[in-house]
């Protein structure tokens, strides 16, 4: 029992930073209907951001410290993925959506391997310093640390905030006008232009908190490490219904948690194959997703 | 007319090859490493041009196919042909089982294709890319596991059967056939399917079947490349068929032009010597902010296909090679 606790625990803590991570693909496809493959990638600089505010909190953990790196760190990845729009995505707007696609891989690798040039972020791992006092919290026999408590409060914290950014102001109206229709609400006189920035902007600075949490619960940072959770989150998007914001996160915990039970198991070393079995099940069985709904393609 | 004199091509290209082959041993060990490169990546980028050009679904799975072909075909050369016909290099015997095992490789190899295309069958675009990706993590994580083959650290001593005859002769073949399939009047389907897939299957044309089509013989050559990158290096490893090497045959066939059979076998050709080029050039040394900076050139290849990728898109998304652009495909 104390053993499922735990584990419950650890899988909540793997999955809100998928769904953290999950919310930006899945408002990226809302507005445009493509994938963004760089999105991984700007999970990492967030975390490198972290890691190179650190000094300006004195070298000491703090919580007004941690605000202040967490909340810098995602102001310049939403600065870094509105000019990775504006650079490589918006001169493709019209063409084929393979080509942007490609060129999201394209961007990816850039990011990823120009990232592990020397003159960059370098290739060897780096240590994520502690950003709070760590602290074990024993309950009802089972031992957490306190950074997973603070992964699943900060979680939460950013999906009532993105909510009612999406629901209740009118760059959230806007948001949803393009994704229901693009033509229908540029005549509305939305600017499409802003939107779509905003919308790389708000999912990117989700990513850079993910990044965050990921290195205080995983301190040891590459440029490398965006790959595997960028696809296990998007897997959580497809999971809940591309284009659902709840389905996003509801994905996001389920896999988190589906992947630690593994881990648990003898058959751990499958743990990164099972969120992409995980995939082609939801795609042959339900391909809309837990949350999201049918479209049928029109000519 | 036209029909006779490609079956004639293709029969000069193995009569070449076989000779070739011949004076093999007297040429520089290195320089046939590359030109056999060469031709393993040939075979790759035009059966990947089969399923992302021709038939229009972008795969990033490539290497995973390539990988069960290499692992099959070396599991069978290393562990049973020394039962059955002894160990015996360089005899008939030895040769016609090397070809039989990599026919093995290539069947068991189409069979994952197979089992990718099925689930392929609903999803398109961007979907499809992430489904063929995982497929490809999926099989490099069971080979990882799979401790008969060696699991993590590798399968070695492979024997080294693979010749200049074997690798020109099937990239020859592999050409022939994928080229003779899509002018076919069967083929025309495939490109019916990417051009516009509703309209395809007004026509009466079953999308489902030809992407699976495409996937299995994409697939099936594929895992013929595999076969003979295994018994050219003679050692094989998981990590050697990660999404990196499924990355490198994208970059070739969009280099080529999607769907442009000449253009991405010259694209083959250039980019499989770009990391043999990129080796030679000197290092440079700068410093920047009080630090010294190595720029190896070797280090920056995957930079420079990410750049390629890109350019392309925003450039020339026809391919470098392409001169009469491609119709807009409709969303």
């Amino acid at each position: 029992m104390t053993e499922a606790l735990q584990q419950l625990v650890n899988g909540l803590a793997l999955g809100s930073i998928y769904a953290l991570i999950a919310l930006g693909y899945t408002m990226v496809y809302g507005v445009l209907r493509f994938i963004n493959f760089a999105h991984g990638d700007v999970f990492m600089l967030g975390a490198f951001a972290g890691l190179f505010l650190y000094p300006l909190t004195g070298r000491q953990p703090s919580i007004g410290g941690a605000v202040l790196v967490l909340v810098l760190a995602m102001a310049i990845c939403a600065a870094i993925g509105i000019l990775i729009e504006r650079l490589a995505y918006r001169p493709l707007r019209e063409r084929p959506r393979l080509n942007v696609l490609i060129t999201a891989i394209g961007v990816s690798l850039l990011i990823e391997y120009g990232g592990q040039h020397q003159a960059m972020l370098g290739k060897d791992p780096r240590t994520f310093p502690d950003l709070l006092p760590v602290a074990k919290l024993s309950i009802g026999g089972a031992v957490f640390s306190s950074h997973e408590l603070v992964v699943l409060g900060l979680t939460l914290l950013l999906l009532i905030a993105l909510r009612f950014v999406v629901l209740k102001t009118r760059m959230g109206m806007a948001m949803r006008a393009v994704s229901f229709n693009p033509q229908a609400a540029a005549l509305m006189g939305v600017n499409i232009n802003v939107v779509i920035s905003f919308t790389f902007g708000l999912g990117s600075a989700l990513a850079a908190a993910g990044g965050i949490l990921y290195a205080m619960n995983y301190p040891s940072i590459e440029p490398l490490m965006g790959v595997m959770p960028g696809l296990k989150a998007f897997v959580a998007a497809v999971l809940g219904g591309i284009g659902s914001l709840p389905g996003a996160a509801l994905g996001g915990l389920v896999l988190g948690i589906i992947e630690t039970l593994i881990k648990a198991t003898r058959w751990s070393n499958y743990a990164d194959a099972v969120a992409f079995a995980v995939l082609i099940l939801i795609l042959l069985f339900r391909p809309s997703g837990l949350l999201g709904k049918t479209e049928i393609e029109k000519v | 007319m036209k029909a006779a004199r490609s079956k004639l091509i293709v029969l000069a290209a193995l009569a070449v090859s076989l000779g070739v082959s011949l004076i093999s041993p007297h040429l520089d060990p290195y320089f046939l490493d590359v030109v056999l490169g060469i031709g393993i990546n040939i075979i790759l980028a035009v059966s990947l041009n089969l399923i992302n050009g021709h038939t229009g679904q972008f795969s990033l799975g490539h290497a995973g196919f390539m990988a069960v072909g290499a692992y099959l075909s070396a599991a069978l050369t290393s562990f049973l042909a020394p039962k059955l016909i002894g160990a015996m290099p360089g005899t008939a015997t030895a040769q016609a089982f090397f070809f039989a095992a990599l026919l093995a490789g290539g069947l068991g190899a189409a069979l994952a294709g197979l089992l990718v295309g099925i689930p392929s069958l609903r999803l398109r675009g961007d979907y499809l890319a992430i489904v063929t990706l995982g497929f490809g993590e999926i099989i490099r994580v069971i080979l990882q596991n799979m401790e008969s083959v060696g699991g993590a650290s590798g399968l070695h001593n492979i024997p080294q059967h693979t010749s200049f005859f074997w690798t020109f002769g099937l990239a020859a073949i592999a050409v022939y056939v994928i080229v003779s399939l899509v002018n076919s009047t069967y083929g025309r389907g495939f490109i019916a399917v990417r051009d516009d897939e509703v309209a395809a299957a007004a026509m009466g044309i079953n999308p489902t079947r030809y992407k699976v089509t495409a996937f299995v013989i994409g697939a099936f050559w594929a895992g013929i490349a595999g076969g003979l990158y295994a018994h050219l290096k003679s050692s094989l490893n998981p990590t050697g068929f990660d999404f990196m090497r499924s990355i490198e045959i994208v970059v070739i066939v969009i280099l080529g032009g999607m769907g442009n059979t000449t253009g991405v076998i010259i694209a083959a050709v250039l980019l499989t010597l770009l990391p043999v080029g990129l080796r030679e050039l000197p290092t440079l040394t700068f410093s920047l902010a009080g630090k010294q900076i190595d720029l190896v050139w070797k280090e920056l290849q995957m930079v420079i296909y990410a750049l390629f990728i890109i350019a392309m898109m925003l450039l020339r998304p026809q391919g470098l090679f392409t001169w009469t652009p491609r119709k807009k495909t409709h969303e």
